[in-house]
């Protein structure tokens, strides 16, 4: 059973824990120790976590301590983290939320959590997910939903909905994600955390395990703008194993922070201020403008006159994708295989159908039927042209403004269960992030207050591509003058 | 009715590369299973692909080398089935964009020339090895091959015969072979055919139906295989049967073709474009490169034979059969005339071929190499050996004797020239055979040869047998 805490957790940054390190005042260890200790506290009412794994943490943060002794320290040296169980990560139960990967040790690192290992990180653990990153609830995971750590009632969002839960309730100070329609700006706006979707292209998929290869991007989520600025640091970076990992000169993108906002000029798209966001949601969304205003920034009306095809375009395109990238899941090599089975037909259907939740296979027969032969033209070429029209309608946006912002998801979070029922409504909740994808630009989200139930409203911020550095800096700004992001939820106990 | 024979060819070559086209394992052939697969080739979740340089310069090189377009950008494709050796459940591979279009390979069958023309050849991997005895019922998987680069190089249906198809298929096979794409081994699976073949009554330009047949890995059976599919479809079509379009196997043993998948079996491959690789741009300055690095192809070095030492199209065509033995006439034959360069083409396409072929090497390791044969060609041209005593020399220069000459001083080879000592040996022989001379003169044509063996028997063979003849002749007719 849950009850409420008597007083409000407080939030601590990556920075907070950095300066700390770097000062003495405590070491990576003790750090580390604490996180277990909240972990074994609350991860079993939250469901946070897949797997954990104290001792293989400890290791790290010892090994940490001893590189800071010997004054080879990085920025995030000991600061631990977690890891979204899509990212391979060596001799950890890599899942993806599936039972069909129930099994699956990695023998490799993602890119990702080869760049935090090197950095020093200690990983706390693997955070639960929709299954394959195909859902906006967690309630796909075949390891059990996680619970919105604001009400318990409730869902974190997803796909990232275990590090964007471990976060809000302080069960790391940030964590990885992914995102390919929605999936870390929508579950930071549930769970009042901040998160970033970079530009494609900019962090390595290698080793992150693949739901729609044109579309997957992973990011840094946290409690403020400048420590997804220092954990992008670590993730970002050419990485020559994803042929489309995107070759650039490495940079600061917290390099930008304290510039004021006087002149910016902030676009509004005519379509996310329509009828699809509740009233609670518009309430937030207006005052963070009105907010920006203040700090001199000013409003300009766009349009993105296609966004209304994107979530139809998206549920040709990712499924699509997915369908093909979800083949390697046999039951030949690796993964789950049905216990028995007749002929090699046999022993496909049932490892796929025992291995796969309900979404999932879903999604393989959307995707299945969109490339067959006869429906390629009428669906996949059309979403493939729509596809361009949306980022075209972006790219048009951006000569009048240098920063889009609107809502992240239409509503507060939802009731477990509420959705689960009605795939569409359930893919209605991502309407304001899957174009961002689809135009492979870089999107976050910030909290900016809280609606009804004190459930925290997420405000997106679009920015052009490679525009990071600038979007910190909106955020950064935003943050210096609200507290939003500093609220904690009252606590959950077990 | 009289039919006419439609075949058109697939074949898969596979690239010299090192590593696989995907990944960085190797690909060498014969390693223990599984020993030359990495992450990406056994498909582990989270792994992506990387398009290996050296197979697109290839793929290029061949291009040029048939004159083909080369497509920029060209796009990388998922095929998509379900087979255990297929990790990914998807084959990357082109499918509407492929890098080599158009193009053409000329053949020669007999006297007759003519020039396949191609539609395209595209980069793609291929698969592991199903492994289907030694598992007591169950079956092992190899995924060393998964991965490893192959050109799918597809003509038009230009030939008409089996004759042709093989024609076609030995063209290509010296051609990969000759510009270095390809190790041509076929018993290692590195060159493979498909063929498709239709047949439709003489004179109708409307295609037939065609079957497709799989994997023919060897020319022997390319021949063996067409021939008997076209008997059989001949055989339908006249029973009044109508041909369905099917993927058919070639079956060595029993000289068969047997259905393997009906049209209504095929899959349904969902190709769409790999989102793990951007489309392959190819820039005109690479192309450039890799044309400058061309070697001569095999068309421009027949040409070359036979302008300047006036061989038959048939002769240039064998010196011709690889980059190295073409190589191997050039270096014989430099500088020499054309009665020198011919002969030099008989002795490379005569007893050096039979002898590379019974000791089973290959021209690159003769045991006589190029200016050694031309010595033992000049010793020919200039009158010092004969052709029985040539061969002789030959003999002596395989087993490792030394050069020509040297075998020729060390044996006393030379040859007898000499008029004088000719006369007076033949004079010899006529006074010793008087019985001959009379049947000779006789009319008996058979005694003169006779005479001519005494000669060279009477020089142990050294003596110049044209000399000999003459000399013969002319003391007989008076």
């Amino acid at each position: 059973m849950l009850v409420a805490a008597p007083s409000a957790m407080s939030i601590t940054t990556l920075q907070q824990i950095a300066n700390r390190l770097a000062a003495g005042e405590c070491s990576s260890v003790e750090v580390t120790q604490d996180y277990i200790n909240k972990i074994n506290e609350l991860n079993k009412s939250l469901g946070c976590y897949i797997t954990i794994d104290a001792e293989r943490s400890l290791t790290q943060a010892r090994a940490a301590d001893a590189r800071r002794a010997a004054g080879k320290a990085g920025a995030l040296t000991g600061v631990p983290l977690a890891h979204k169980d899509i990212f391979c990560a060596k001799g950890w139960l890599t899942t993806c939320g599936s039972k069909m990967l129930g099994n699956f040790v990695a023998p490799y690192d993602a890119h990702v959590v080869e760049r935090c290992d090197t950095e020093g990180m200690v990983t706390l653990g693997k955070t639960n997910m929709d299954e394959f990153a195909m859902g906006s609830s967690n309630e796909t995971s075949h390891f059990g939903p996680v619970r919105n750590p604001w009400d318990v009632t409730r869902v974190p969002g997803g796909s990232s909905g275990g590090s964007a839960a471990a976060v809000a309730a302080g069960l790391a100070p940030a964590a990885t994600g992914t995102d390919t329609g929605g999936s870390i700006r929508q579950p930071a706006a549930l769970t009042g955390i901040c998160g970033l979707k970079p530009t494609y292209g900019l962090v390595s998929r290698y080793g992150m395990i693949a739901f729609a290869s044109s579309l997957d991007q992973a990011g840094p989520m946290a409690h403020t703008a400048a420590d997804l600025g220092l954990l992008l640091n670590v993730m970002a970076g050419h990485d020559p194993r994803d042929s489309t990992s995107l070759q650039r000169p490495a940079e600061d993108y917290n390099r930008d922070l304290e510039k004021p906002l006087k002149g910016l000029r902030i676009g509004l798209p005519r379509e996310f201020f329509g009828d699809g966001m509740s009233a609670d949601v518009r309430r937030a969304t207006d005052a963070a403008i009105a907010e920006y205003q203040k700090l001199g920034a000013q409003p300009v009306e766009v349009s993105l006159p296609n966004m209304g095809l994107s979530v139809p375009v998206y549920y040709v395109l990712a499924p699509a994708e997915a369908s093909s990238n979800l083949s390697r899941f046999d039951g030949v090599r690796y993964g789950h295989r049905a216990a028995e089975y007749g002929d090699l037909l046999d022993m496909y259907k049932r490892s796929r159908a025992g291995g796969f939740g309900a979404e999932v296979k879903r999604r393989i027969l959307i995707g299945t039927y969109v490339l067959s032969h006869g429906y390629y033209d009428a669906y996949y070429i059309r979403a493939q042209k729509l596809r361009r029209l949306i980022a075209q309608d972006f790219a048009q946006a951006f000569k009048a403004c240098d920063v889009i912002m609107g809502p992240t998801s239409p509503t507060t979070a939802f009731r477990l269960g509420e959705k689960s029922a009605d795939p569409v409504q359930m893919y209605l909740s991502d309407i304001y992030t899957i174009a961002v994808n689809l135009a492979g630009l870089p999107g976050m989200s910030i909290p900016c207050g809280f609606g009804e139930g004190g459930l925290p409203v997420g405000l997106q911020i679009v920015g052009n591509y490679f525009d990071e550095a600038r979007m910190l800096n909106v955020a950064h700004q935003y943050q210096l003058a609200t507290d939003w992001h500093r609220r904690a939820p009252r606590g959950v106990t077990a | 009715m009289k039919w006419e024979v439609v075949i058109g060819l697939e074949t898969h070559a596979q690239l010299s590369t090192l590593s696989k086209i995907f990944s960085g394992a190797p690909t060498a052939f014969g390693a223990e299973p599984n020993t030359q697969a990495c992450g990406v080739d056994i498909a582990l979740p989270g792994v992506l692909p990387v398009l290996n340089r050296g197979a697109v310069e290839r793929a290029v090189r061949f291009g040029l080398a048939v004159g083909a377009k080369i497509n920029s950008p060209s796009i990388f494709a998922r095929k998509n089935y379900f087979y255990p050796d297929l990790p990914k459940g998807y084959q990357i591979s082109q499918y509407e964009k492929p890098i080599v279009e158009c193009g053409g390979i000329a053949i020669q069958v007999g006297d007759a020339e003519k020039t396949v023309r191609l539609t395209r050849a595209h980069l793609e991997e291929d698969a592991g090895k199903s492994l289907h005895e030694d598992f007591h019922g169950r079956s092992g998987i190899d995924l060393n091959r998964a991965g490893t680069p192959l050109l799918e190089i597809v003509s038009e249906p230009d030939m008409r015969s089996a004759e042709e198809a093989v024609a076609y298929a030995k063209a290509l096979h010296t051609l990969v072979r000759w510009i270095g794409v390809c190790d041509g081994n076929m018993q290692e699976g590195s060159f493979r055919c498909d063929a498709n073949v239709s047949v439709r009554p003489a004179g109708s330009d409307k295609l037939g139906t065609r079957r497709e047949i799989k994997n023919l890995n060897s020319f022997r059976f390319l021949q063996q295989a067409i021939e008997y599919e076209v008997q059989w479809q001949i055989g339908e079509l006249e029973d009044g049967r109508a041909i369905e379009q099917a993927t058919v196997l070639f079956d060595p043993d029993s000289g068969e073709t047997r259905m393997m998948r009906s049209k209504e079996d095929a899959h349904d491959y969902r190709y769409f474009p790999d989102p793990d690789l951007l489309p392959l741009e190819v820039t005109v300055q690479q192309i450039e490169a890799v044309r400058a690095a061309m070697p001569p192809l095999p068309e421009a070095r027949r040409e070359q034979f036979r302008a300047r030492f006036g061989l038959t199209p048939y002769d240039a065509g064998l010196l011709t059969a690889s980059r190295e033995l073409a190589d191997y006439f050039a270096a014989a034959a430099e500088g020499a005339d054309a009665k020198t360069g011919k002969l030099c083409a008989n002795w490379i396409s005569g007893a050096l071929s039979a002898r590379l072929n019974e000791d089973n090497l290959e021209i690159a390791a003769s045991r006589i190499d190029a200016s050694r044969l031309r010595g033992l060609v000049d010793r020919i041209a200039d009158g010092t050996l004969s052709g029985k005593m040539a061969k002789d020399v030959f003999d002596a220069m395989w087993a490792g004797e030394g050069d020509a000459d040297a075998i020729i001083a060390a044996k006393g080879l030379k040859q007898i020239s000499d008029s004088g000592t000719l006369e007076k040996i033949v004079d010899d022989v006529l006074t010793a055979n008087a019985q001959q001379v009379a049947d000779y003169r006789a009319g008996k044509e058979k005694a003169f040869n006779s005479l001519v063996g005494q000669a060279m028997k009477a020089t142990r063979g050294k003596a110049n047998p044209q000399q000999v003849n003459e000399i013969l002749k002319r003391k007989l007719a008076g």
